[in-house]
């Protein structure tokens, strides 16, 4: 069964996001971390970079592949998580507490509505 | 897609299913990392049915295999495999293989499951061009028969309870482990004929077993229950692949293809140009006097980065900075925690410790060319 914690919201390409005021944080889902296996290396964008929703900002790679990460939200970057980078495999083991990928203070707040919620994110992959 | 007979093992293990050249084969069970370690440190259990299997028996046998590959098979004696290749005319690898004498004049081949239509079409090929009166008859038998592959330290510790001896055929023995490294024996299993070879692709001991597709389940549990109390794990074509690319051992499409010669994938050693003729001859002794214009080497990422994967351009250093190839295989590697693979370059860079760069998404990070095999255990 997979973890799909209440508090937060979700993008179709299992991406969470963790609001808290005018910043959010974001990481990837458990489904995600468990689609991926092994989590080898994980390359995060430049503090102060700017991202439009959709947009890819990040990879995150397994030893079969490289996967692309998509911003859910738009926004400049303002902190990088530099314990995946060091540690990768905590995408694995913590993927929505230590495993997050990076924190982004959002420019259009409005977004967030268009995410799922935890139910729709669920019924997206299939009570899996 | 296809399926080998053993589909729906996968499926009960629950294997993760996926696309390999035109077959529905499980790319990992648990996690490649996880099947890789167990593998070098145990034993792991894959099906290789999907491979071809091709017989070749008659007087001329020996004669029509030796003008076809390029190792030597008058060293065949029965009983013995060795690790050989197909080539064209302008040299240029058809495909890589494993040819092994059954019996006096029985041949049995081993070839890529991506590669068997064209190999067969390339052997009947030959045939037609050889005398009729040397007999020699080919058989495609991959339908009929499965195989799987069963690798690790501790295979030793179970596989002599599969099988007994004495062998009926091919290397004589008493028990499966006096197999020596590419003796293949003929042993029975459940009143089958099965063929068992001390062979494989991991850089581990191991064994593979060619045995009729209607009994490679039966094959296939029964060794999984001797080994699981062992260590044994089923292990998919992710551990296969990143084992195989620790030991630096080729793949058909990635570091061998028909414009690419055995020697600029630095096979020489399984090239006998002193055997006679065979195709592809005139171009390789042209290019051995000669020299090459690209070779293949080995590579280790210098600094963490994401790893390198095929395709992937490979750059020299300094003040001549310039593309000089591309990388073929490439992997983070489960052993060594670090990126690792193989690709062609210049052969003036083909030397160990030349220092290149992998371009990865745009950016150069620093690697080193290393001796292969990338991977060896610690004696």
């Amino acid at each position: 069964m997979s973890n799909i914690p209440k508090d937060l919201k979700y993008a179709k390409s299992h991406e969470w996001v963790r609001v808290s005021g005018a910043e959010a944080t974001v990481g990837i889902t458990d489904h995600a971390q468990h689609e991926l296996t092994d989590v080898v290396f994980v390359e995060l964008p430049d503090p102060g970079k700017k991202f439009k929703a959709g947009e890819s900002c990040a990879v995150v790679e397994s030893v079969k592949t490289a996967s692309d990460i998509y911003s859910p939200v738009s926004g400049e970057i303002v902190e990088v998580n530099k314990a995946v980078v060091d540690n990768p495999a905590l995408v694995n083991s913590e993927p929505y507490g230590s495993g997050w990928f990076y924190k982004i203070k959002l420019s259009n707040p409005g977004e967030l509505d268009q995410l799922l919620t935890p139910d729709q994110y669920g019924t997206q992959i299939g009570g899996a | 897609m296809k399926r080998t007979p053993l589909f729906s093992a996968h499926q009960n293990l629950g294997g993760k299913l996926i696309e390999f050249g035109g077959w529905e084969m499980p790319v990992q069970y648990t996690s490649i990392m996880d099947e890789h370690l167990t593998v070098r440190k145990a034993a792991g259990l894959f099906d290789i049915s999907h491979m071809g299997e091709v017989l070749i028996n008659g007087p001329g046998a020996e004669v029509f295999l030796n003008r076809t590959l390029t190792n030597d098979a008058r060293r065949l004696v029965i009983g013995q495999g060795q690790y050989t290749l197909m080539c064209n005319e302008q040299g240029g690898v058809v495909d890589d293989l494993y040819a092994y004498r059954l019996t006096a004049d029985e041949y049995l081949l081993i070839i890529n499951a991506s590669r068997i239509e064209d190999d067969l079409a390339w052997l009947e090929k030959q045939l037609n061009v050889v005398d009729q009166s040397t007999r020699v008859n080919l058989r495609n038998a991959s339908e009929e028969l499965g195989a799987v592959a069963v690798q690790g330290p501790r295979v030793v510790e179970f596989i002599n309870n599969w099988l007994s001896g004495p062998s009926q055929g091919g290397t004589a023995i008493t028990k499966t482990t006096d197999l020596k490294k590419n003796q293949v024996a003929n042993l029975r299993f459940e009143g089958n004929n099965i063929w068992i070879s001390r062979t494989g692709y991991t850089g581990e001991d191991g064994f593979e077993v060619v045995a009729p597709a209607g009994i490679i389940n039966s094959v296939w549990n029964r060794i999984l229950e001797l080994g699981r109390p062992h260590g044994l794990k089923p292990a998919g074509l992710g551990a296969r692949d990143t084992l195989r690319t620790e030991v630096c051992y080729p793949l058909y499409g990635h570091e061998l293809d028909e414009s690419t010669t055995p020697l600029e994938a630095g096979l020489g050693f399984f090239v006998s140009l002193d055997k006679g003729e065979f195709v592809g001859r005139p171009v390789l002794a042209e290019q051995k006097a000669k020299g090459v214009n690209k070779r293949l080497v080995a590579f280790k990422m210098t600094d963490k980065s994401a790893p390198p994967r095929p395709h992937y351009p490979i750059w020299n250093t300094g003040s001549n900075n310039a593309r000089i190839g591309e990388v073929t295989s490439g992997t983070q590697s489960p052993s060594l925690g670090i990126g690792i693979g193989m690709g062609y370059v210049a052969p003036q860079s083909a030397v160990a410790e030349t220092p290149l760069e992998v371009e990865i998404r745009g950016k150069r990070a620093p690697a080193v060319v290393v001796p292969k095999p990338i991977y060896r255990k610690a004696n």
